[in-house]
């Protein structure tokens, strides 16, 4: 049995993943109304029609969600000096030569910077949201903003996107062992001295 | 005239296009300096297309219903403006769906099939098709396309596409009592724009012209104004209209260049697994 160590509350994991399954369902739904090529995504949502009614309360749960995570996490993704010493050889992160990294705490640096791009894309996407969302209150706007609201949103979401591919593609593949983090709650002693040495010596410190 | 192709020749998010055989291209002409301002041509509309918008308020102005909405597809709107000192004109245009040869809205919606373009170059709406999303209404530069209160559906003045098609005139031409409105092949439209504008000029109109703007490639529905130098006098009709260059950037660029990047960050995050492969270190102790 390995050592286990505590990582997220059931709450925070809860969350987590309403925001993870709104996220993918908005996607989907978005991608479908911004390239025609995608409609047929429409159909996770039952239809064009129905996704267009839906996917912006599915937003307005995500950024409820999300909302709540920025402010959970806010002062553990402060960038560091020791942070900018770890991008300085972000090639050998992308290698897997790890050896000799600056130690750093719960989180690194990509996974900080991937936080604010979320803060940053998240709110874009909420507000210029809120802007195109017929029939509730693009009325009140007029035309001139609404264009730069879907011109906004369609950046925004993007980026967002290329966010969640590369925070999928780390969670789940590449750094083995995170996703049970989210699911159970605990990752292996092992795999926070290994990815979180920082971290692993404080969390260890108070449990002593 | 004789029945019209019907052909569908654009159709909204949807590229390939079958090829269809060329088709005469229809015009309605609306001739400003013989409008009465009779509103007979809201009322034949809305009886041809069965609307009956809710009863409104009277606005200190002729116009009225005061706005376009999905229950009103054309309106008139009443400017008094003083171009010459001490001259003051009622300049009353007819509100309505200019019919652009490159539509805006046809370009802005997502929904394949909602808007369609025929090959005579009217611009229709398939409600059946539509998903109420409202793009439409920020791909249009004449500020048309309204959403249904009640169905969320957008409409619009459909040129009487269902009258057309079995060679009626649309419903405003055809009760028009001063011949005001026409309607024909664009190229005899055009030409009855020329004789129109000759009379104009010959009677001091000097600025008399054809509103047939060319940033839309121009459009089915034309205007003869009386001062074709200033349009704006007609209730803000638009000097150069065209589509709006976010909806271009939106709708163009956009769209292949974004997709194309998130299609290949999975492909590159595949590559890495399997050239990199994952970090196990761990697991292996």
């Amino acid at each position: 049995m390995p050592q286990l160590i505590h990582r997220y509350t059931v709450q925070e994991r809860a969350n987590h993943w309403v925001v993870a399954v709104s996220f993918i369902l908005l996607a989907l739904s978005g991608l479908a109304l911004f390239l025609p090529q995608f409609f047929v995504l429409s159909y996770v949502l039952g239809g064009g029609t129905w996704s267009r009614i839906l996917h912006p309360f599915i937003g307005v749960l995500l950024a409820l969600g999300f909302g709540r995570m920025a402010l959970r996490y806010w002062n553990d993704n402060k960038i560091t000096d020791t942070d900018r010493q770890w991008m300085k050889r972000i090639g050998d992160v992308i290698r897997n030569r790890d050896q000799g990294l600056p130690e750093i705490g719960k989180y690194n640096p990509g996974q900080k910077y991937q936080f604010w791009t979320w803060v940053v894309s998240i709110l874009l996407l909420f507000v210029s949201g809120i802007v195109m969302w017929q029939p509730y209150f693009t009325p009140y706007f007029t035309v001139g903003l609404v264009r730069v609201a879907v011109l906004v949103h369609a950046f925004s979401a993007f980026v967002a996107i290329l966010g969640l591919i590369a925070h999928v593609y780390a969670g789940v593949m590449w750094v083995r062992g995170s996703l049970r983090a989210m699911t159970r709650g605990t990752v292996t002693a092992s795999w926070a001295k290994d990815h979180h040495p920082a971290w692993y010596r404080s969390v260890s410190k108070g449990a002593k | 005239m004789a029945i019209q192709a019907m052909e569908i020749t654009q159709r909204s998010a949807t590229r390939s296009m079958p090829a269809v055989a060329p088709a005469t291209k229809v015009a309605k002409l609306i001739d400003i300096s013989k409008c009465i301002g009779c509103k007979a041509c809201q009322t034949a509309c809305s009886e041809w297309n069965d609307l009956r918008d809710e009863i409104g308020h009277n606005a200190g102005i002729y116009d009225n219903p005061r706005d376009l909405t999905d229950q009103s597809w054309t309106v008139m709107r009443f400017s008094e403006v003083e171009l010459e000192a001490g001259k003051l004109e009622w300049l009353i245009r007819k509100d309505g769906c200019m019919h652009c040869a490159d539509p805006g809205c046809l370009k802005a919606c997502p929904a394949p099939g909602a808007i369609v373009q025929y090959s005579n170059g009217i611009v229709d709406f398939n409600p059946e098709h539509c998903i109420g999303c409202g793009y439409c209404i920020s791909g249009c530069p004449f500020n048309i396309p309204r959403l249904s209160k009640k169905d969320n559906k957008a409409s619009k003045c459909t040129l009487c596409s269902d009258r057309v098609a079995v060679g009626q005139q649309p419903a405003c031409v055809k009760t028009c009592p001063t011949k005001a409105i026409t309607f024909g092949t664009k190229d005899e439209m055009i030409k009855q724009a020329e004789g129109r504008i000759t009379d104009l000029k010959s009677r001091g109109y000097k600025n008399a012209g054809v509103y047939d703007p060319k940033g839309v490639g121009g459009t089915h529905v034309m205007y003869v104004l009386q001062h074709a130098d200033k349009p704006e006098a007609y209730n803000a009709l638009p000097r150069d209209p065209g589509i709006s260059p976010m909806v271009g950037v939106w709708k163009g660029i956009t769209k292949p260049i974004l997709s194309a990047v998130l299609g290949l960050a999975v492909f590159g995050a595949l590559v890495h697994y399997v050239t990199v492969g994952p970090k196990a270190k761990h697991e292996e102790e």
